[in-house]
């Protein structure tokens, strides 16, 4: 008998234990003397169940999970190798699953789906179709189709993509620059991450497309040196992509040219931000630039640069298959296409959430997410990563859409959403703020770089009960100091979760610990 | 040192030492790549481990650039060292999401049980603890890092056994 399985490979499923699990498949199937295949897949990105173990069955593919390796001599009495569900940790076909059916996966369709360094199965699946379609067009074509879908950037500032491209490709021909921003920084995010792990492909495509649209001949992804296995996963996928002809001086024998390249960083926050990036990129310190000159105009080595996050690029080979429109039937308002939003921090039912723009913070905690793992109250949410506002539940039930949220103060960011227990300290959280400013700050200006380190010490005196009312109309204009005089978002956002603290939990901050008196 | 031409790097390799001849053939596999220093960088670290203070003047000499330069560029990144590690080192996830489901008891208890504050190394030099920011291994965390490998849900019984077997692991190797 033979029987085909599939156990995750990606980060959080390896970290999970999903390698001896799939050593205890293999031995358990070895002793049954079946004839197994079994593939190391991507992760669908429902973390809760991994390692999640599929099996493939006449009716599709069905599911188990969360499975550890103790658990594997049940699940294979119980009938695993023929799909069998009489088992506590059988899920039924994986398409089935809730969390899974109720997303609108346009970026994330493939992963999970397939195996991450196979050709075959990317093509299977559309891979490369957009970038066929962008050879048969002009740069100006494939600008147009971009523009049409209405992607606006997937790093923070939300610029629209093809106005970027437009501007790299209207400057003179000459060497011209397409970076990647894969320094994913944000705490609660990981979208990334799944896409170079489990559809490297996806961004080869888009990168190479972006390169054609404005005329790029050679690609950088800068990617942070916190995430070794999706280094390790996308050389390979590289390599493959030059053998087979993706890449190279004649994509496809189009007579097209080019090359891309990976470049780690090296543990440094600020290297998210683009021009810190570039310097990074460029073997310096990693400063902030001041703007202008904007990065389009001089960017890498002084050339028009392209500088994108990974899923701005990875949304562009959809865009281009089924055409711009297509990703812009979905979204709301000027807030166009599906957002990947990341379930992190105190919830249930952890992992990847891709949903056209406009549903409630509310529901994606509750209804995907499940409330908290600890089965506490929640009581906050940070979205968009440390220089977002913590939110307090007033504020969970406007729709997720860029200008919504900015209206309150709130930055949707890369999509992280960080969910937090009652049990949580909100002073806490607030002098972390300005710590984690203190350990990041490139140190161009004073705001950010001093700024921070007073912020720390003006916290632990309010926490300690120290002239409260005077040092926190110290905090307070401490805060507005650096988003007024800082150069870039680091020192300039830092103040958006102390003030959300202000704000919405004062009494968190006030409250006299280790029993001083109030 | 004595000035020598970069382009043949020869006239110097009779005075070199062995680490300085392989810290000088790192250099020379990759100074000709565009923005070759963090690429240097990082595959001097990745063959001894740390940034020896004899890869500074020869970074220096072939890229042109001051020492003082070379060492600002290294001081800037949290992830080079220049102080050799222990057997492993193991990296802490302070980060947000990971604060939410316990990380900040994890990382206390790390200290306690390693007998070691961030960058320290156990006196049998077996662990190195580190700080870092996040794992991209938010949902389910505590996160940590040891070597290559990520960990999951680790809470402070998790982290002892995990360190035991590290440590069991080595008495074998030996
Ligand atoms: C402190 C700071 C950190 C940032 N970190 C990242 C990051 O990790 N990844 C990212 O794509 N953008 C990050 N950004 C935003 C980038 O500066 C830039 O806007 C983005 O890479 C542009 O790509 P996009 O238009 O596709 O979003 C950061 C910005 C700041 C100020
Ligand atoms: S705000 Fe901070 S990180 Fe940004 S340029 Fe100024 S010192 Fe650097
Ligand atoms: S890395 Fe810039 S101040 Fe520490
Ligand atoms: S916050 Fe700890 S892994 Fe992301």
């Amino acid at each position: 008998m033979s029987v085909t399985l599939y156990v995750p490979a990606d980060t959080t499923a390896r970290a999970l234990g999903a390698d001896r699990v799939a050593d205890a498949l293999r031995q358990a199937a070895a002793e049954r003397g079946l004839d197994l295949t079994l593939i190391r897949n991507g992760s669908r990105g429902l973390f809760w169940l991994e390692p999640l173990v599929e099996v493939a069955t006449p009716k599709g593919r069905v599911a188990y999970g969360p499975v550890t390796p103790e658990a594997v001599p049940a699940l294979v009495e119980a009938g695993l190798f023929d799909g069998g569900q009489d088992h506590d940790l059988a899920l039924g076909l994986t398409e089935d699953i809730p969390y899974l059916k109720n997303q609108q996966r346009l970026t994330f369709s493939r992963i999970g789906v397939t195996d991450p360094l196979s050709l075959d199965d990317y093509t299977g699946l559309r891979g490369f179709e957009g970038l066929k379609k962008a050879l048969s067009l002009d740069g100006q074509g494939i600008i147009d189709e971009v523009k049409a879908s209405g992607l606006r950037g997937r790093g923070g500032a939300a610029f629209p993509t093809a106005i970027k491209w437009q501007t790299v490709h209207d400057e003179p021909p000459g060497q011209k620059y397409i970076v990647c921003n894969a320094d994913e920084g944000d705490s609660g995010t990981f979208a990334d991450r799944l896409v170079m792990e489990c559809d490297p492909y996806m961004l080869i495509e888009g990168m190479t497309i972006a390169g054609l649209a404005v005329g790029a001949p050679q690609g950088y992804i800068y990617l942070r040196s916190e995430y070794p296995l999706a280094q390790k996963i996308f050389n390979e996928a590289l390599r493959r992509a030059y053998a087979a002809g993706y890449l190279g001086e004649d994509i496809l024998g189009s007579g097209r040219h080019f090359d891309l390249e990976v470049r780690l960083g090296a543990g440094a926050y600020i290297c998210g931000e683009e021009t810190s990036l570039l310097d990074s990129l460029e073997g310096k310190r990693g400063m902030v630039r001041a703007k202008p000159p904007l990065p389009a105009i001089q960017g890498l080595f002084g050339r028009p640069t392209v500088v994108n996050n990974v899923l701005s690029l990875a949304a562009v080979p959809f865009i281009l298959d089924q055409g711009g429109q297509a990703y812009a039937d979905y979204g709301l308002g000027r807030s166009r296409g599906t957002l990947a939003i990341q379930l992190a921090g105190n919830v249930k039912r952890g992992g990847l959430v891709e949903l056209a723009f406009g549903t409630t913070l509310r529901a994606l905690m509750e209804d995907f997410g499940g409330g908290t793992r600890s089965g506490r109250p929640l009581k906050a949410v940070q979205v968009g990563g440390p220089l977002g506002a913590y939110l307090p539940e007033s504020q969970w039930d406007s729709p997720i859409d860029y200008e919504a949220f900015a209206a309150f103060g709130g930055v949707v960011g890369h999509g992280g959403v960080v969910m937090f227990d009652d049990s949580v300290d909100m002073g806490e959280q607030a002098r972390f703020a300005m710590e984690f400013c203190t350990v990041e700050s490139c140190g161009k200006c004073t705001p950010c770089r001093i700024g921070s380190v007073r912020g720390v010490e003006v916290i632990d005196r309010i926490r300690a009960g120290e002239n409260r009312d005077a040092n926190l109309e110290l905090l307070s204009e401490l805060c507005d100091t650096m988003v007024d005089g800082s150069l870039c978002a680091m020192g300039g956002m830092t103040p958006f979760p102390v003030q959300s603290v202000l704000k919405h939990f004062p009494d968190d901050l006030t409250r006299s610990r280790g029993g001083a008196p109030c | 040192m004595y000035k020598h031409n970069n382009q043949s790097g020869q006239a110097l390799s009779t005075a070199l030492s062995p680490a300085q001849q392989a810290i000088q053939d790192e250099v020379d596999a990759l100074k000709h790549t565009p923005g070759a220093m963090l690429p240097i960088l990082h595959a001097i670290q990745d063959r001894f481990g740390y940034i020896p203070d004899e890869a500074v003047p020869i970074i220096a000499e072939t890229l042109r650039h001051t020492r003082a330069e070379v060492h600002g560029i290294i001081s800037f990144y949290h992830h080079f060292r220049t102080r050799p590690a222990g057997r492993h080192v193991v990296q802490i996830c302070r980060a947000e999401a990971c604060q939410a489901v316990g990380g900040r008891q994890l990382e206390q208890h790390a200290k306690n049980a390693l007998g070691v504050d961030y960058h320290g190394t156990t006196l049998d030099r077996q662990f190195t603890l580190e700080a870092v920011y996040c794992l991209g291994n938010c949902a389910c965390g505590p996160s940590i890092r040891v070597g290559d490998e990520i960990h999951g849900r680790v809470d402070p019984a998790r982290f002892d056994a995990l360190m035991d077997d590290l440590s069991a692991t080595v008495v074998e190797v030996k």
